[in-house]
Formats: C-alpha cells, sequence, structure tokens
C-alpha cells in the first residue's frame, strides 16, 4: 500500500464484510512517545479464538474467492518495518478491534495520503454505516461523525458526487489545519 | 486566505443542490439506473482502485449520467485488478477488468453510453483449473 489512508480503506472493508454498523477510525499522533497510532474498531460480528491467531497469516483468509488474505498481514509488516507492531482483539458478536502502531518520525512511516478521499468513499458506499473518524496531532483535533453529516443533510442523500468531494475536501482541508502528517 | 470548509458548509451546498436533486430523487430506483461495482478489496486498493472510483463518481456527474457507484470485494480476479462490474439496466452484468482511468472513461463512453462492448472484459464462465478438475 503507498500511504497509510489505503491500508485504512483496506481494512475498514473487513469491518463492512464483517456487518459492522458502527466503525470508529481513531488516529493518535503522538510526538511524545514518536508514535503514530490507528485504531479501527467496529461492532461487526467478530472473530473467534482459532482465526485470530491466523489472521495474520498472509495464506489464511475467509474468502472463499482466492486463498491469501494480504490486508492485515501487510499492515502489521509495515508498522513493525517503522519499529511499531499490531495488534487485534475481538470478540465473537460483539466487534473487532485493530490497534496498529507506527514510528512517527520513521523514515518509513508511509504518509497519511488522501485519508478524506478514503473517508469520503466509505461513507457515500456505505450510507447504512456509521463512521465516527477522530485525528489528534500536537496542534489540535479533528472530529468527523457521519450521523452529523446525515443531519446537516436533512435528507438528501449522503450518496451523491458533490457531497463526496465536499467530504473529501473538508477532511483534508481541516486536517491540513492541524498539521497532520 | 480561504476558509476552512466546515459541516455548516454542508447545509449551504444542500440548500444549492436541493433544485437539481429533486429531479434526480424522482428516477431514483436503483434497477432504473447503471450500477458500476469496484472491486476494493486489498488486491484492488494496492492496483489503483480508490482513482479509479473517484473517476466514476465525478464522471456520472459531470456527464449527467444516472449511476450508481459501490465497493464491493474481491471477486477472485486479482490478477487483472482493478476490476468492475457493470450492470446495464436490463441487462447481464459485465465485469472488466485492468481498469484504469483511461479504460473507465472508454467504459462509459463506448459501453454504458452507447452499449459497444470494449476489450477487457472478463467471461462470466470462467473457472480456475481446480473447479474445472472439482466438476469432472
Amino acid at each position: 500500500m503507498k500511504d497509510l489512508s489505503l491500508h485504512i480503506l483496506d481494512i475498514v472493508q473487513n469491518s463492512i464484510s464483517a456487518g459492522a454498523t458502527e466503525i470508529k477510525i481513531s488516529i493518535l499522533e503522538n510526538q511524545g512517545k514518536d508514535q503514530y497510532l490507528i485504531e479501527i474498531t467496529d461492532n461487526g460480528r467478530g472473530i473467534n479464538a482459532d482465526d485470530l491467531g491466523r489472521v495474520t497469516d498472509p495464506f489464511f483468509t475467509s474468502r472463499t474467492t482466492r486463498k491469501v488474505g494480504m490486508g492485515l498481514p501487510l499492515l502489521k509488516q509495515n508498522a513493525e518495518r517503522t519499529g511499531g507492531n499490531m495488534s487485534i482483539s475481538s470478540t465473537p458478536g460483539k466487534g473487532t478491534s485493530i490497534n496498529a502502531i507506527f514510528g512517527l518520525s520513521n523514515i518509513d512511516r508511509p504518509s497519511m495520503g488522501d485519508i478524506g478521499g478514503t473517508l469520503a468513499m466509505l461513507i457515500s458506499s456505505n450510507p447504512i454505516i456509521r463512521f465516527i473518524y477522530s485525528h489528534t496531532t500536537a496542534a489540535g483535533s479533528f472530529k468527523l461523525d457521519t450521523n452529523e453529516v446525515i443531519e446537516m443533510l436533512d435528507g438528501m442523500s449522503i450518496a451523491s458526487a458533490p457531497v463526496y468531494n465536499f467530504l473529501k475536501e473538508m477532511i483534508n482541508e481541516n486536517l491540513m489545519e492541524i498539521q497532520f502528517s | 486566505m480561504s476558509q476552512v470548509k466546515s459541516l455548516a458548509d454542508l447545509r449551504k451546498l444542500k440548500e444549492d443542490l436541493q433544485g437539481k436533486m429533486s429531479l434526480r430523487e424522482k428516477s431514483n430506483h436503483p434497477e432504473s439506473m447503471v450500477q458500476v461495482k469496484v472491486a476494493m478489496a486489498t488486491c484492488g486498493i494496492a492496483s489503483g482502485a480508490k482513482q479509479v472510483m473517484d473517476f466514476f463518481i465525478n464522471e456520472f456527474d459531470k456527464r449527467n449520467i444516472h449511476a450508481v457507484v459501490t465497493q464491493t470485494g474481491c471477486m477472485g480476479y486479482c490478477y487483472a485488478e482493478p476490476t468492475i462490474e457493470v450492470t446495464i439496466p436490463g441487462q447481464e452484468p459485465i465485469v472488466f477488468g485492468y481498469v484504469d482511468t483511461k479504460k473507465a472513461d472508454e467504459i462509459i463512453e463506448k459501453y454504458i453510453k452507447n452499449g459497444e462492448l470494449v476489450e477487457g472484459i472478463i467471461p462470466v464462465k470462467y473457472q480456475s483449473i481446480e473447479t474445472n478438475k472439482e466438476n469432472k
């Protein structure tokens, strides 16, 4: 994956496949600890204990269309390459939480990339899922909850090109304000 | 310096669009609209499916084509990513492989607008060697 936003797009697809109705994506840029934390939590069907140990094995997947599953192994590899790690916790029936820690200033850490586009795309393709995004840096924080967006739209479809472009620009502009990296 | 957008601006955008939208709402039956599904699993994303989807969303709007663009999982054609599935109302879905923005433009202009088939179709009857063995 070229940047972190593509990893997020990829991992969130797992939550969508697991039937989640609420997906939280939280980013914390911790300069004190020199860590870049990405946490994705969903309320999907969860992963059973047997499979939980195998999800970072590239030759394990729940799909039947192919025999490899690279999403989590790639994220893990990228995190470890920057001196970080990745952990997963899950309760069947309750949901799953993915925690990836990257080295903030590590030269191998990919940049965030077009997270605005990623979120806008997820929101407009999955209008029934509530997405809660938060991003905190030393300069401040930004939060987006699709429930607030739906309230503002007051009946207008969230899945339209003008709304998609608006969200993309709004998210990216606000993140620039807090100097995200 | 221009103002950073906030959710309040979204309400303004909504009011601007209201007139234009109401027209669209009337024809808002998914089965009467062109449907494009972009395969967005790890393989698709790594090959650039995000740019392709962005292209479709914006081009349909610009070219005034009523279409629904959504994401789907991996269809098993990882070698041919990014892949998309296009359903024209009343017709069988067709899967296209190796879709970049140039190919996407061709698909909109030729297939979606005129029903002309373009190169890059993945046959529905395609079976991997293994599934063939199982059938024998």
